[in-house]
Formats: C-alpha cells, sequence, structure tokens
C-alpha cells in the first residue's frame, strides 16, 4: 500500500457511493440492534431487492445517531430525513415515499436542538459510514492522518502538534496527553508499547461504546500515530468482554487494516512497523486504573501497584507504555489532519476541543452527544437533552461515575470543564451524565455507588477495603433511619482516610459520590435520620422498621 | 545451562471443544500471559469453568494453579458453576438504578425463586445481574439470554422467567 493506493481507494469508494440515487442508513449500534435494528435493514434491504431497486438504492448499516431513545434510527439520502422507533413492517412505505415527501408518521425532526447544538470531531463518522468497510473510512478522509504523520512529519512533529492541541485525557483525570506522549517518547528503553483504554467500566457511560461500535478504524489510526510518535511497534487495546459487538467490529478492522497494509510491516511503503491486538477484560472495574489494566494484559489478576513509577517508564513487561484512552485516541487523526491549532481553537481556556457524553436517566432526549468543552449543564440538559420529562423537577446531575458527585441545581450554568467540575466536588470522569429528578433520594444514590466501589474493591489496601464497607454500612444505617448524627460525623472523617490514603484511583474517588451529595443534600441526610423520613420516598424503613 | 523440559498436558477427554481450547493456546504459544484470554475461551466452549478445565490450563500455560484460579475467581465475567438453561442478566448500571431496575430485579428474582447468582433447581433459569451494558440511552435494560431487552417492564420480565419456568 502506498499513498497513491490509498487515494484510489478514497476515490473509487465516493463514485460508487455518489453513483447510488438514494442511501437508507440503518444505525446497528448495540442501542439500535436492542431495539431490532437489525431486523429492520434486512426489511430494507429485501424491500430494495424485490422491487429491483437494488442499483439504485443503497441500504447501508451504520453506527449510532446519537438519539438512542428514539431507536431504531434510519436516515434517508444522507441527513435530510431521520426516521425514529422504526419497525420491520415500516419498510414498504419507507421505500415507497423515497424521492417524495417523507413519512410524517415515522419523522424526527432534525432540526432540534439535540443534533444542531452538537459539535462533532470524534462522533464525525458515527452514523454517517458503514462500520464494517475500511474503505467507506478510507473515502471520509481515514488515514489520511497516518500518512500525513508518517510521510510528512518526524516523530516529534507529532508529539508537538498533540500537544498544540491542548488534548487532555478523555478517560477522567484530564492529564495532557502532549504531555504524556513525550515523556513515553523520550524513553530510553526498547520494546514500548501502546495501550488503548477500552475497559469502559462506569456505570452510566457508553461513549467508547459508541465509537468502538460505529467507527473502529478511528481507534486503530490513531493508536498507529501514537506508535510511530513514541517508537512503538505493539499495541493492545484491552476490550471490556461485556461489549462484543464491539469486539467483534474492532477485530474485522484489525483484519482490514493488516490486509490493506495500513498495519503490520513498512506501513504505506516506509519503514514503520505497527501491529495490534485485542485483550478482553473480564469484568473488573479496577481494571480501568492504568497499572491494574497492564496486570490484566499480562493475564494476571487486575491488582494496581503504587507509582511512581509510571507506566510511561516502567509499563506492560516492563517497557515504556502509552495508555490513553478510546476517546483520546479518537481524537488524533482530526488533529493531525487538521493542525493541533484547530482542536485548540475550540473549546475552553484551560479544556479544548470537544467532549462525548452519555445522557441517560430522567432526561427526555436519552443517548450519546458531543460538545464543546465549556458548554453549560444547563444547555446539555434542557435544551439538548429535552429536559426533564413528566413535568418532574431536576434535582441533580451524576457525573463521572462512581469516582464522581452529583452537581445540584445551583450549578446548572457552570461551563463544563475539568476544573469547574472538580471544584463543583465531581469530576468530568469518561463522559458518563445522569439526570435525577426528585424521584431519587441522594443518600440511596451515594449507598448505590458506595455498593459498587465495595464490590469492586480488588483488596490490595486495607483504606479502600474496608473503608468502602464502613462507609457502606453507615449509608445503609441512614437509609434505614437507625444512623445518628454521630454517624454523620464517622462518615465524613472516613471518606477523608480513604480519600487520602487509598492506594489508586478507585479508592481515592471513592468517597466522592458521598462528600458530594453530603455537601449539597444534607437536608436529605437530616431527614432521614432526624424524621426517619425519605424526602424523595425511595427508602422504606417506616413500616419495615416499625414490624422488625 | 540445560533447559527445563516442559510435557505439554494432554487434552482432559475426546470432547472436540478441548482441541479449540488447544488451538487458543497454540496461538499464543503457551505464554503464560494468554491466561485470561485462553479461560474466556474455556468458558465460551463449555459454559463455566470447571476444577477439570482450570487444571488443565494450569498445567498447559504452566501457570500456578492458585494463580488461576485467582485470576479465575477475581473477574466477574467468569463463572465457576454451571448455569441454567436459559440466563436473564439484569443491568444494574446507574441510568437503569434510576429507571427502576431494583424493582425488576425483585419481580424476577420473586418470578424464579432464587436470588440474584443463582440457579433455580431444576437448571432451567440463572438470574444475574451486571455492573452496565452501556444501554444505558434505553435503561432499564435486560439481557434475556444474549438479547438485550430495552426499556423493560417489571411485570412483563417476571412473565418471561414464568414462561422458561414452565416450559
Amino acid at each position: 500500500m502506498t499513498p497513491e493506493d490509498l487515494n484510489k481507494i478514497a476515490e473509487t469508494e465516493r463514485d460508487a457511493q455518489q453513483f447510488a440515487t438514494h442511501t437508507l442508513n440503518v444505525c446497528v449500534a448495540a442501542g439500535c440492534v436492542s431495539t431490532q435494528a437489525d431486523k429492520v435493514k434486512e426489511a430494507l434491504e429485501a424491500e430494495v431487492a424485490s422491487r429491483g431497486l437494488k442499483d439504485h438504492c443503497k441500504v447501508r448499516g451504520v453506527g449510532c445517531m446519537g438519539l438512542c431513545m428514539a431507536g431504531p434510527l434510519v436516515s434517508v439520502d444522507g441527513d435530510k430525513t431521520l426516521y425514529q422507533h422504526v419497525a420491520k413492517t415500516d419498510a414498504p412505505q419507507i421505500i415507497e415515499q423515497l424521492g417524495k415527501a417523507p413519512l410524517k408518521r415515522l419523522e424526527c425532526k432534525t432540526a432540534q436542538p439535540f443534533f444542531t447544538r452538537q459539535k462533532k470531531i470524534v462522533l464525525e463518522n458515527c452514523g454517517t459510514i458503514d462500520c464494517e468497510r475500511i474503505e467507506e473510512y478510507i473515502a471520509a478522509s481515514g488515514y489520511e492522518a497516518l500518512m500525513m504523520a508518517l510521510t510528512q512529519m518526524s516523530p516529534a512533529d507529532v508529539v508537538k502538534e498533540v500537544t498544540t492541541s491542548g488534548l487532555r485525557g478523555r478517560g477522567g483525570a484530564g492529564f495532557p496527553t502532549g504531555l504524556k506522549w513525550s515523556t513515553v517518547a523520550k524513553a530510553a528503553r526498547k520494546p514500548k508499547y501502546v495501550v488503548c483504554n477500552a475497559d469502559e467500566g462506569d456505570p452510566g457511560a457508553f461513549m467508547d461504546r459508541s465509537v468502538l461500535e460505529s467507527d473502529p478504524h478511528r481507534i486503530v489510526e490513531g493508536m498507529a500515530i501514537a506508535g510511530y510518535a513514541i517508537g512503538a511497534e505493539k499495541g493492545y487495546i484491552y476490550v471490556r468482554a461485556e461489549y462484543p459487538l464491539a469486539v467483534k467490529r474492532l477485530q474485522a478492522a484489525i483484519k482490514q487494516a493488516e490486509r490493506q497494509g495500513l498495519l503490520g510491516n513498512a506501513i504505506l511503503g516506509t519503514t514503520f512497523n505497527f501491529s495490534l491486538e485485542i485483550r478482553l477484560g473480564a469484568g473488573a472495574f479496577v481494571c480501568g486504573e492504568e497499572t491494574a489494566l497492564l496486570a490484566s494484559v499480562e493475564g494476571r489478576r487486575g491488582q494496581p501497584r503504587p507509582r511512581p513509577p509510571f507506566p510511561a517508564e516502567v509499563g506492560l513487561w516492563g517497557g515504556p507504555t502509552l495508555i490513553n484512552n478510546v476517546e483520546t485516541f479518537s481524537s488524533i487523526a482530526p488533529i493531525i489532519r487538521n493542525g493541533g491549532a484547530w482542536f485548540a481553537g475550540i473549546g475552553s481556556a484551560d479544556s479544548k476541543g470537544t467532549k462525548v457524553f452519555a445522557l441517560a436517566g430522567r432526561v427526555s432526549n436519552t443517548g450519546l452527544i458531543e460538545v464543546p468543552m465549556g458548554i453549560t449543564l444547563r444547555e446539555i440538559i434542557f435544551e439538548i437533552g429535552g429536559g426533564i420529562p413528566d413535568g418532574k423537577k431536576f434535582k441533580a446531575v451524576q457525573t463521572g461515575g462512581p469516582s464522581g458527585g452529583c452537581i445540584p441545581e445551583q450549578f446548572l450554568d457552570m461551563p463544563v470543564d475539568y476544573e469547574s467540575l472538580t471544584k463543583a466536588g465531581s469530576i468530568m470522569g469518561s463522559g458518563g451524565m445522569i439526570v435525577m429528578d426528585e424521584t431519587s433520594c441522594m443518600v440511596d444514590v451515594a449507598k448505590f455507588f458506595m455498593d459498587f466501589c465495595m464490590t469492586e474493591s480488588c483488596g490490595k489496601c486495607v483504606p479502600c477495603r474496608v473503608g468502602t464497607t464502613q462507609m457502606h454500612r453507615i449509608l445503609e444505617k441512614v437509609t434505614k433511619g437507625t444512623a445518628t448524627e454521630c454517624d454523620l460525623v464517622l462518615l465524613e472523617e472516613l471518606c477523608d482516610m480513604v480519600r487520602s490514603t487509598s492506594l489508586c484511583g478507585l479508592g481515592m474517588t471513592a468517597p466522592n459520590p458521598v462528600l458530594s451529595t453530603l455537601r449539597y443534600f444534607k437536608d436529605e441526610y437530616l431527614a432521614h435520620i432526624k424524621e426517619k423520613r425519605c424526602p424523595a420516598g425511595v427508602c422504606k424503613f417506616g413500616k419495615e422498621h416499625a414490624h422488625a | 545451562m540445560p533447559t527445563l523440559k516442559v510435557t505439554k498436558p494432554a487434552l482432559p477427554s475426546q470432547d472436540k471443544r478441548w482441541r479449540i481450547v488447544d488451538a487458543k493456546m497454540r496461538r499464543y504459544g503457551y505464554e503464560s500471559h494468554a491466561l485470561i484470554e485462553v479461560l474466556h475461551c474455556v468458558q465460551e466452549c463449555f459454559g463455566y469453568l470447571d476444577e477439570e478445565s482450570l487444571k488443565f490450563v494450569s498445567a498447559a500455560l504452566c501457570v500456578p494453579l492458585s494463580k488461576v484460579y485467582g485470576v479465575a475467581t477475581f473477574y466477574n465475567f467468569f463463572n465457576l458453576k454451571p448455569q441454567g438453561e436459559h440466563n436473564c442478566v439484569i443491568c444494574m448500571g446507574t441510568a437503569c438504578y434510576i429507571k427502576g431496575a431494583p424493582q425488576i430485579l425483585d419481580a424476577v428474582e420473586k418470578a424464579a425463586g432464587v436470588k440474584a447468582g443463582e440457579t433455580t433447581p431444576d437448571g432451567k433459569v440463572s438470574v444475574l445481574t451486571a455492573r452496565c451494558f452501556g444501554s444505558c440511552g434505553l435503561a432499564p435494560a435486560l439481557i434475556f439470554d444474549g438479547e438485550v431487552s430495552a426499556k423493560a417492564d417489571a411485570s412483563k420480565c417476571a412473565q418471561k422467567i414464568n414462561e422458561w419456568m414452565a416450559k
């Protein structure tokens, strides 16, 4: 494969796409598949075939279109018409209306804020290209960035471009990506490794899953560019076994890239070699922590180890290792293609670019969104998200999963960036955003997360193993109405102890959901303790307690 | 320096599935770091990891049995007991939790008569919970025999379990 071959593939594919008079894109990401999108696709294909329209009308399976709650989604002729809640029996009518006025019954308005307020960089191909064909990715400027990096840039140039972009780690902590890359690039020891953290363990987050399923080549390209920049020839993608569809598409993508000579030896006619291997996770939240992840890739129990040395110096099998999250690698190709300065021009002062969020919970439009950093929570929840359904009142939004916190109403006009969220007692996290209304009890939510951390604690260090159990016990007492105010003092002390003495991020951030709810919803805790009453009506201690 | 020669253990039985497992190990050159991948393969072939398979993998990859057992029990994904004919996995992620997963779990547990993580005595239904499927946009979600069911309703889920139990 030479750069000319790559251009040729892109041109042939673009020509073929223009040849079709009509295109029907069916979302075949996991969300829509669970509402029978695959059957819809089959029905549309059968209908097209039976009418003899095969040459003019193309039915494609594409990635996530974002609005999961309206699935299965089908878009017709680009983004002109979008149909929602499509059933397989709708196929004849949809085909019938091609080129005519759209079917009113199924139409989903694309002029609503959910679509117009987004800015897509990471998700640029999601919902527009066939996620199982490398040709379509190449036609959408895919692998152009890899070609540019390999043929026109030195590894140091690539690192410089990433540094200029101001990109920060999208896994949650927000460490500057350029700095991480340059540290690994400077490490003298070989072999080096590139590792992609696709172990999206946060409950309530599905951004990485959607990117893996909708645009797997983007991650392959990003990792290959990283390999070139830091001098690594081997990469691992650590994916959750709970995402079988993502694993399947990623495997297919790697095979296709190998066949086209975009992975393997002498990539694009240069001296650069790079290969990728998938490693399956096996259901351990702690494996999202980088040293635990490396232990798991090496086939051991996923338990973290003290840092330093950081994986950038001593990582996989002792070699310098670059670990980035799926979304971080997905941002690399556009940064190289358009330049770091372009990316730095989007977003806020210290948080550049866009961020993908998984919007879920008590909000009208649940699904996947990508917005520029610095947008306010109110815009996300009330404009893009369409507000709270059933006339209920907003109570809090939870970001960052079990490591994050609950943000109350008074912060709705706060810009969404790493620093502001931390100041409000939460974290950016990987991008899960769960909206809660008045029917959620904040003590119960804190208990839910503590139960999660308690069960997922790997048990290596005492503060996390014992501390989370003790905190859970106190929260249990509060929700049962048997706690006293002294317990709250103890709870706060425990939070402080676990936060400052745990070995890894899981333990250090485990108190966050408790601390943030204590800070903003102390009255709910007190109502449970003093009045034996749950303001949201979730905790049912009253009667059961009287019987016991 | 004389090298220690390790003979590969014989396959535990004539069962063809062992050959799939062995092929997987061969692909990784019987390296110890392939342990998790191999355990995934065994579970895919046999449905769960029993003592015999753990011993076999331990010998083939030259990993102490204690470590194999450690890995198998550390990760939630591995089952050490046979699973029921049908299984129902309820997502307990945050979005599902907020939207009523606990009620669904209650209804399913009552219908099956077992707690989460258990299998009915007749071996028909296993009830399991998961951390998060990533189907948060369609919460509450659960999986009936590999098929995701979105925006689930407690009484319908209980009905499905009853149908399985009655068969």
